[in-house]
């Protein structure tokens, strides 16, 4: 053990002497969150929002109900409403691919309405801005579905025997508006675009920084140090457990140190403290049994180095650490399940949006495998490497 | 009595069909230095590998005051220090870095700094213990892969061509090191394929070819092989090998081969011998450029023995 220790000491003050250990580790990873937070944060982290027309050739209290609805809605923020002349005016805005739905409102609308014949507006919808047209039609669904409930809320209060019509139907307008629009996160997932990057660019980069300690077995037969650690009194596994722990420990330094700067310099929210250390432990151990899967099977730190970095490349697109492959679907989905990177990401994500320890239990169950079948692999294969 | 530190016996070692160690044995007393002489690929970092726990042996033993070695055998290799051909050390770590990493791995304990800074003194790098050894000349290098290897006070310290690569004099500093690690009462084992090396200092010498031992003594025993024959160094024009064998033919030659552009020739009697040699070499169109008569050395028992050059 003490020999283990005093390799793993040595190793991690060369680390540290070696300046671009901690560039690649530290200031690489937190300058790139950064950069990609004030880049494409703001951009990816936009509302939804869409322009409509309204026709409005009735000018009833039915017709002026409606544009009250979308009062509402344009005040929360979801639509921006313009008023056109005309239906000519309102298809032209159309045609424009000024707006993405346009309201026409006929003449008679609200006496149809009131007279319980057949009243309708018309939704026209711009093919282009297909998103922004299916909210249209959705919210003059809840509008014809609140003035259908009126109508009948009337016609059974008469039949009933109530007196006062017009008054009965005031009262059911003034109801609420069914229709109920608020800003929400999908599954739970609440998930700001400074955590998402602070995480998933220390996802990635841990997979570099726990690289060092099995390249340094390659290193040191490379330069020629082997020989002499071999010769010394000490068993073979006190070299390998003193490079892994010095690998184990950077790992875990680097992305704590990261943790703690994202959070206090972006803004970002991991969530609960106890959660990500244990990711931040899982993630390191299954960082540690790739890379040394991979770095086994190669014969010079160089290669293992190039090797690594393609794969932690593709791992990284695949897992989601650069964009959210919750908004891909398909196959890209399924293979996804197979890069680590995605478990970190999926367990870093329910943790940010307030999720507990036994919400991340799948993704630390997967992490955890990764990490016993791959560095299984590795940690036979890498007593193959500490010899003459 | 003298204590013996190393007994090697038999030792065998091959990789597929080639086998690279095939029965060396011989014993190395302490305060003895032992010479392994011979050329390159001969079997000598091969022997030193499985004397220092480096390789597996196929076969035979290394016992090192007591203990035999294998890869896994702690207490053995606690007796060895190790001197590798190849420059052992971490450049981004200081001189006192280095040995402090290894003298705790080799669990020395109280006393680590003073014989840290004792070894310093002995390599003469004290002024320069605290820069980074990526800075260091290859002769300060050189040194201080010396000093690592007598850090914990081995008993038998191997030291694989220490002198390869090195500029004359970083060479002889290093010399003067194991000259004094010998008087000191250290047993030392050196391999090396530079026969005046060998000469200098080693009390006993091994001359290996072809992963077997096959001639030992002192110098005086190993010369005494080769009679009074005397041993002629011709420089040549063109390509000296095409002579060689018209110079074997000639009656008074043991031997002759040819290294590079010269001729290495014994000869029983130099005073009759060399005209003959200069006029089968002339005759056969090369032209002579100078002569060097010497007495018999170490060169010349490899030549004899093996009939080719220590060098070639």
């Amino acid at each position: 053990m003490h020999a283990a220790l005093t390799i793993a000491a040595k190793d991690l003050k060369e680390r540290l002497r070696d300046r671009s250990a901690i560039v690649l580790a530290i200031v690489v990873p937190l300058g790139l969150a950064f950069i990609m937070n004030l880049t494409l944060g703001p951009i990816t982290d936009q509302a939804f929002s869409t322009d409509v027309a309204v026709a409005d050739a009735d000018g009833g209290p039915v017709s002026e109900a409606f544009s009250g609805m979308l009062s509402e809605v344009e005040e929360a923020g979801f639509i921006t409403v313009s008023e056109a002349a005309d239906e000519a005016a309102a298809r032209a805005m159309i045609d424009a691919d000024e707006v993405s739905t346009a309201y026409l409102v006929p003449e008679g609308f609200s006496d149809a309405v009131g007279m319980s014949r057949d009243a309708e507006i018309t939704v026209v919808a711009n093919p282009d801005q297909a998103i922004g047209a299916q909210v249209g039609r959705a919210m003059a669904e809840g509008f014809a579905g609140e003035v259908n409930a009126v109508r009948l809320s009337v016609a059974t209060a008469l039949a009933l025997g109530a007196e006062n019509p017009g008054a009965l139907a005031a009262s059911a307008a003034a109801e609420p508006s069914p229709i109920v629009l608020a800003s929400g996160q999908t599954e739970g997932r609440g998930f700001d675009f400074a955590t998402f990057y602070a995480t998933g660019i220390a996802v990635f980069f841990l997979f570099f920084t726990v690289q060092f300690g099995v390249l340094s077995i390659i290193d040191e037969r490379e330069t020629g140090t082997m020989p002499r650690l071999l010769v010394a009194p000490i068993s073979k596994q006190s070299i390998l457990v003193g490079k892994l722990a010095a690998s184990f420990l950077m790992g875990v330094a680097s992305t704590v140190v990261l943790w703690i700067a994202t959070t206090l310099l972006m803004g970002a929210d991991w969530g609960s403290s106890i959660g990500v250390l244990i990711l931040i432990l899982a993630g390191v151990a299954a960082a540690m049994g790739l890379t040394a899967a991979i770095a086994t099977f190669t014969t010079t730190a160089e290669q293992a180095g190039a090797i690594t970095a393609f794969i932690v490349v593709v791992f990284g697109v695949l897992g989601g650490v650069f964009f959210p492959v919750t908004r891909v679907s398909g196959a890209f989905v399924v293979v996804s399940r197979f890069a680590p990177h995605f478990w970190l990401m999926d367990g870093f994500q329910r943790l940010s949006a307030g999720e507990g320890i036994p919400d991340i239990l799948p993704a630390l169950g997967a992490i955890l495998l990764f990490a016993v079948v791959l560095g299984g692999i590795g940690l036979v294969r890498a007593r193959d490497l500490v010899k003459y | 009595m003298t204590d013996t530190i190393l007994v090697c016996t038999d030792l065998r070692k091959s990789y597929g069909d080639i086998v690279a160690v095939d029965g060396v044995g011989f014993t190395i007393a302490a305060g003895e230095t032992y010479g392994l002489l011979g050329p390159n690929g001969a079997g000598k970092t091969t022997s030193i590998s499985m004397i220092a726990g480096l390789l597996e042996k196929d076969g035979g033993s290394a016992v090192v005051v007591g203990n035999e070695i294998t890869t896994k055998s702690t207490a053995a290799k606690a007796a060895i220090g190790l001197v590798p051909q190849d420059l052992a050390i971490y450049p981004d770590l200081t001189g006192r870095e280095n040995l402090r990493f290894f003298a705790k791995l080799y669990a020395m304990g109280a006393g680590l700094n003073e014989r840290v800074d004792e070894v310093l003194e002995i390599i003469e790098l004290t002024d320069r213990a605290d820069d980074q050894t990526k800075v260091y000349s290859g002769g300060m290098k050189r040194r201080l892969n010396i000093g690592l290897g007598l850090l914990h006070r081995p008993d038998l310290l191997i030291l694989d061509e220490p002198t390869v690569g090195v500029d004359p004099q970083s060479r002889n500093a290093i010399l003067e090191n194991v000259e004094r690690l010998g008087e000191a009462g250290m047993a030392v084992l050196y391999t090396t394929h530079y026969m005046e090396e060998a000469e200098r200092l080693c009390d006993r010498i091994g001359i290996i070819d072809e992963g077997k031992i096959i001639a030992e003594g002192t110098r005086r025993e190993l010369v005494a092989l080769v009679g009074g024959r005397d041993r002629l160094h011709v420089e040549t024009s063109g390509d000296p090998s095409t002579v060689v064998p018209d110079v074997t033919a000639l009656a008074d030659v043991e031997s002759c081969s040819a290294a590079g552009s010269a001729l290495e020739v014994v000869a029983l009697n130099a005073s009759r011998a060399l005209p003959e040699v200069v006029l089968a070499i002339t005759r056969d169109g090369l032209d002579v450029h100078s002569v060097d008569v010497s007495e018999p050395d170490l060169e010349s028992v490899f030549l004899h023995l093996t009939g080719k050059a220590l060098r070639e």
